[in-house]
């Protein structure tokens, strides 16, 4: 029994950090259809995760009694506002300036870490407080289970309808984008704009109207895996660079699921996975523990490589990825 | 016209032509090309001094002087300045040659990490063994061997299968940390994950102090790499391949050179360059390594290459300035009390400004009422 | 008695000073076909572009079914029912045929491909297609990619189709299929505007000819009162007088003998086709064919840019008479052999020369390599650089100006100025004098002329009949990547070019190079 309860909590444990990087690696996912390379992913999370702690802190700090369900509310909608901010800056510099996408990208991580430690350090100084910020309230909002499912059966229930909200959001997310994708006309023309971005505009698509949107709504979703991170997984509490370099784990995810997002669900529960699984397997050494948190990165590299070489089409990146698309006025 | 136009709006929608469009342009003169992002940069400061402005309700003539008191205040303040700066202008002036050439290295922060691994595994190898000038020269080649491995091995493969060298090159780098803390949980046995100043007491295999000066020899090999890599891109014939590559593949075949093998020759170079740096942080700095070590001076680097257009005498003024930036605005931080993450922001919005007035010297903006001329193809 | 589908109405196209199209009437009934007929540059193209959207005309009315209109954009040339097939298919590799087909359509009701893959079938079945709509674009030959196109544009319920140059990539069993379907179509009264260079094509197609020559609109015949020569003498016009000087020929000896070359394309259409001919010093050979049958990959395969099948290139040296095969060599191999081979490519600015670069760094590309110092040698490349200004009057502020700024004219000065400069024994130049003012030109014949009293072999790909029948000692013919027919330059006439330019693969078999 207690290698059951042990590998359900490892499951368990699992999902949880793999939350954070399914967002991630779904809203690039969605970028990358587009054509657009989004290396700010790892900034706009930060962002999305400060953004929350910033809505749910001014709302908890000015009302007296906070209620939890218009914490998460103001919360998750700061989230959205702040990530699509980013990913609108992003997309106004490659789409419309067409600047490079990957300094772009590299700039706005910095910027979007910078930004997101620098209100997390001084968010309560501003308002005269001391401390660090730990958003009870909101945070335990966020964490609430599913009444009666999660308590009802037994270690099913306690596995898999524990969680909070937003990880099952996310797997709704990623499903519906995954049908979105491949079974919409929407869908159909976004991957044409990543694809074949001429040809897109030829056949009458609004190549940049399709690549705004689809950063824009990419980049809210990345969001919220920040926002998940710091309201569920910390309980509303902020660390500077707490959140490491999970964002660039999303985008290793991207190419492990080959951009599909139905695949991203599972890659990123195996990823999550990885990372916490020395905590869980008795008797490694330190070092064995490194070389585990090593696998995700070779594993992408070992598919970056096998897909290249195999040439299949369809396992490839958008063909179109990283480049921006100019039109010649006549 | 306007009379069709009117008939044809029964039948169908009316299309209205937008009024600004945007045409690509070669005309504009060097000069006003420097001018403009001269203009972009000084927008930028006065953005960013607002923002401090907003951010701490301190006037901006306070801020600033504080932002020149944090970095050139003391000496100590001012060789810190140099160092940092010369370690970012290194690491930019080694992505360089790749970048030129339209390789996307992303991977400079892991090609850097693994050279410092490398010297710093020698130093704690060989240490004790060997006199230190030659534990340096040997660190060196170690440097710069593993440097070019890792660059080289995404290299290969974009020659080879033409692999995506953009996300290659970026997952390289956490291969490269990783690597670091393992080898750190095997030299630091009490599994703290610190390894300490190596060689402490022998200093064996760190740099020597010039003129009393501990960062003196760093700044001097920097100076020498930007005249080297300059003379390179701009004198050789090696340089002139890599600009001919990048400009027009179709060219480079024209004229019979042999793209892949320029590719890889040059991915190399550039990762080789990375493991320098990672030698001087490892042997003229630090001492010691960590997996954070290069502290996202990689990236950094390939934004400071990329809005100096790949110009390495203006990659001096780049590094400096983002170092200053980043310093003055540690300095703010911690006299005002602030997060110090301050810099980080300032380095993003400076950066920013600056790639989106690219837009600006590469396209012209119309406006519709000026006579729309159609050009033949 | 049918209805009129489409009538143009003395259409007029001014490019900047170029007058692309001029006075143009054309009309097509419901069930016809049209086919249009013309060199390349007569404006056949720019003519549909303004059908279909992309262009408006400057004068000229357009009207559909009797009430004019104005078209300004492919969407309302959709609206109008008029669908274009360009000869560079615009589809996604990765998708179906069906997920190509709906592409950007904006139809009422639920997304579903497989009520759309019913349609096509409908379609497939009623015109004789032969497609899948589930199978991927990448999977597919270039007739299948073309049937995708055709398909796209009848299901947005096209009336009006136009073909541009549809056979081009299709080989004889595939056009003939193509044909049929377009009959059919014909037969369900859709209106249809074919644009080909093949008159066998013309003559066995088509209901109504009309011709184009330099944009100006010569008539239109009915194709059933015709014959080939007339439409030739249509399309070539009568013989202008240049006044290119020609000197005779000096010692002419076999320099570069071609034997037996094929080359494929990576869809598998053969671009070089079983190519044999001889370049002489001291003579212009010129090589005169509708745009890409496979002048390209000739000059490319000579200069050791281009992957063959099989045969040999046979290059004799004038000095030691030795004999080399260029075949599979690299350029800096050939370079090595001693061959002193110069070769002026279509694309100046994406190949000959590098846009970016200064006139100086330009200079370079053939030289830098010489020397063995590990530095780039700029005082010479400065020296020629200057000297070419000077004597090839290229207008330019200096010789560290990006070459992309200069006037196409004095671009393509400078790119030939470094090619003679190396002093060759061969010269191979592809359309030298295109877009070029006369001045330039005639700037360009002489310089041609006097490489060839220089004994070099001249190699000139040309697309003006009237310049290649005055310059050239001898014309070489290529059609579909085949030769032609090689004739002799004093003695030919632009009608018999034409004719042998026109010819198709397989009609004649038998068609020695010499």
């Amino acid at each position: 029994m207690s290698v059951l309860s042990s590998i359900m909590a490892f499951i368990a444990a699992a999902i949880i950090q793999g939350t954070p990087l399914l967002f991630g690696a779904t809203g690039e996912i969605i970028t990358e259809k587009s054509g657009n390379l989004n290396l700010g992913i790892p900034g706009i999370m930060y962002i999305g995760g400060i953004s929350g702690i910033i809505g749910g802190y001014l709302y908890e700090h000015f009302c007296a009694e906070p209620i939890p369900v218009l914490c998460v509310i103001i919360s998750l909608l700061a989230s959205l506002a702040g990530s699509t901010f980013i990913a609108f800056i992003y997309s106004f510099l490659t789409i419309t300036l067409k600047a490079n996408q990957n300094v772009v990208g590299l700039a706005l991580t910095t910027l979007g870490v910078g930004l997101g430690n620098f209100y997390g350090g001084s968010l309560l100084k501003m308002f005269g407080e001391s401390g660090s910020i730990s958003l009870l309230v909101t945070g335990n909002a966020y964490k609430t289970k599913i009444p009666f499912l999660s308590d009802h059966l037994g270690i099913v229930g306690e596995t898999f309808f524990s969680f909070g909200f937003l990880v099952y959001l996310s797997i709704f997310i990623a499903l519906f984008a995954q049908w979105f994708l491949n079974r919409t006309r929407v869908g159909l023309n976004l991957r044409a704009v990543g694809e074949n971005p001429a040809t897109a505009d030829a056949a009458g698509i609004n190549v940049s109207k399709y690549k705004y949107l689809a950063t824009c709504i990419g980049g809210a979703i990345a969001g919220l895996g920040g926002l998940y991170f710091v309201m569920d997984y910390t309980t509303g509490a902020w660390t500077n660079n707490g959140f490491g370099d999970r964002g660039w784990l999303a985008i290793a995810i991207v190419i492990f699921a080959l951009w599909k997002p139905r695949s991203a669900i599972f890659s990123s529960y195996v990823f999550g996975g990885l990372y916490i699984a020395c905590i869980f397997i008795p008797g490694l050494s330190g070092s064995t523990k490194e070389l585990i948190k090593m696998l995700p990165y070779l594993v992408t590299i070992i598919v970056l490589v096998f897909t290249s070489s195999r040439k299949k089409k369809e396992h490839q990146p958008p063909a179109a990825l990283g480049r921006s698309y100019f039109r010649e006025e006549r | 016209m306007q009379n069709e136009k009117a008939k044809s709006a029964a039948i169908t929608k009316k299309t209205h032509e937008p009024f600004i469009y945007i045409t690509k342009r070669n005309d504009l003169p060097r000069l006003k090309a420097w001018g403009i992002r001269a203009a972009v940069l000084l927008i930028a400061m006065l953005f960013c001094a607002l923002l401090v402005m907003l951010l701490t309700g301190e006037n901006p003539i306070n801020v600033f002087s504080s932002m020149v008191e944090g970095s050139f205040g003391t000496s100590r303040k001012m060789w810190n300045l140099l160092q940092s700066a010369a370690i970012l202008l290194g690491i930019s002036l080694a992505v360089t040659p790749a970048f030129k050439m339209r390789f996307w290295n992303t991977g400079a922060e892991g090609q850097v990490l693994i050279g410092m691994l490398a010297s710093v595994a020698c130093m704690f190898y060989i240490g004790d063994a060997i006199p230190s000038w030659l534990l340096i020269v040997i660190m060196f080649f170690a440097s710069v061997i593993a440097g070019a491995v890792w660059a080289g091995i995404p290299g290969f493969f974009k020659a080879t299968w033409n692999t995506n060298e953009t996300l290659f090159t970026l997952m390289m780098n956490y291969v490269a940390m990783q690597l670091v803390s393992f080898f750190i949980m095997i030299w630091v046995p009490s599994g703290s994950m610190i390894l300490g100043v190596v060689n402490a007491d022998s200093q064996n295999g760190w740099f020597p102090s010039i003129a009393g000066q501990k960062y003196l020899l760093n700044v001097l090999i920097v100076a020498l790499i930007t005249v080297i890599v300059y003379v390179y891109l701009k004198k050789t014939k090696q340089g002139y391949e890599i600009a001919v590559v990048g400009e027009s593949e179709n060219t480079a075949r024209y004229i019979g050179i042999n793209v892949k093998k320029v590719i890889l020759r040059t991915v190399l170079i550039s990762g080789a360059l990375c493991g320098v740096m990672g030698w001087i942080l490892a042997a003229g700095t630090a001492h010691s390594i960590t997996a954070n070590s290069v502290g996202g001076n990689g990236f950094t680097a390939i934004m400071i290459s990329w809005m100096s257009k790949f110009n390495p005498l203006v990659m001096v003024f780049s590094s400096l300035l983002v170092c200053f930036l980043q310093r003055g605005a540690g300095e703010i931080a911690s006299t005002l009390r602030l997060n110090s993450s301050v810099g980080e922001v300032l380095t993003g919005v400076i950066i920013l400004f600056i790639i989106s007035s690219e837009f600006f010297i590469n396209y012209k903006v119309n406006f519709r009422h000026k006579k729309h001329k159609e050009e033949v193809k | 008695m049918n209805q009129v589908a489409i009538e143009l109405r003395n259409i007029s196209k001014r490019f900047g000073r170029i007058q692309a199209n001029k006075d143009v009437n054309l009309s097509v009934y419901n069930g016809e076909i049209l086919a249009l007929l013309g060199e390349n540059g007569s404006g056949k193209t720019t003519l549909m572009n303004m059908i279909s959207g992309i262009y408006h005309p400057d004068e000229g009315q357009i009207f559909i079914g009797g009430n004019e209109v104005s078209i300004n954009s492919p969407h309302d040339a959709f609206n109008f029912k008029i669908g274009m097939i360009h000869q560079h298919f615009k589809l996604v590799d990765l998708f179906t045929a069906a997920e190509n087909i709906v592409l950007g359509l904006d139809e009422p009701g639920k997304f579903d491909l497989a009520q759309v893959s019913k349609r096509v079938n409908e379609i497939s079945e009623k015109y004789g297609f032969d497609i899948d709509p589930n199978k991927k674009i990448y999977e597919m030959s270039v007739s299948e990619k073309q049937t995708v196109e055709i398909v796209k544009v009848l299901y947005r319920g096209a009336d009006i189709l136009i073909l541009d140059e549809p056979t081009a990539v299709l080989t004889p069993q595939e056009a003939g299929k193509l044909f049929d379907v377009v009959r059919r179509m014909r037969n369900d009264g859709k209106a249809i505007i074919i644009i080909t260079h093949k008159l066998h094509e013309v003559l066995a197609l088509s209901d109504k000819v009309a011709v184009l020559r330099h944009g100006e609109y010569v008539g239109t015949v009915n194709t059933a009162e015709t014959n080939e020569e007339e439409l030739t003498e249509m399309m070539v016009g009568k013989k202008v007088a240049l006044n290119i000087q020609r000197p005779e020929p000096e010692n002419p000896e076999d320099r570069i003998v071609v034997e037996h070359i094929n080359c494929h394309s990576r869809d598998g259409v053969k671009l070089l086709d079983d190519v044999s001919f001889v370049a002489r010093s001291g003579e212009i050979l010129g090589i005169a064919g509708i745009a890409g049958s496979g002048q390209r990959e000739l000059l490319e395969a000579i200069a050791g840019l281009q992957k063959l099948d099989g045969g040999s290139i046979i290059y004799h040296d004038p000095k030691t008479g030795r004999e080399e095969n260029l075949r599979d060599k690299t350029p800096i191999q050939i370079r090595e052999l001693g061959v002193r081979l110069s070769f002026v490519p279509e694309d100046r600015l994406g190949m000959g020369l590098v846009g970016d670069m200064d006139i100086v760094d330009n200079m370079m590309l053939r030289s830098y390599r010489s020397g063995r110092s590990m530095f780039v040698q700029r005082q010479e490349p400065e020296a020629l650089a200057e000297r070419i200004i000077e004597q090839l009057g290229v207008v330019t502020p200096g010789t560290d100006v990006a070459v992309r700024k200069l006037s196409g004219g004095n671009v393509q000065k400078i790119l030939i100025g470094r090619e003679i400069a190396s002093a060759p024994t061969v010269l191979m130049a592809a359309y030298p004098v295109r877009g070029l003012d006369v001045n330039s030109s005639y700037l360009i014949y002489d310089l041609l002329n006097e490489q060839k009293k220089n004994g070099v072999a001249v190699i000139f790909v040309g697309e003006d009949l009237d310049v290649l029948v005055e310059l050239c000692d001898r014309i070489m013919v290529i059609g579909s990547g085949k030769i032609t027919g090689v004739v002799d330059g004093r003695s030919t006439t632009k009608n018999e070019i034409g004719y042998l330019m026109t010819k198709t693969v397989g009609e004649e078999e038998s068609t020695d190079a010499e």
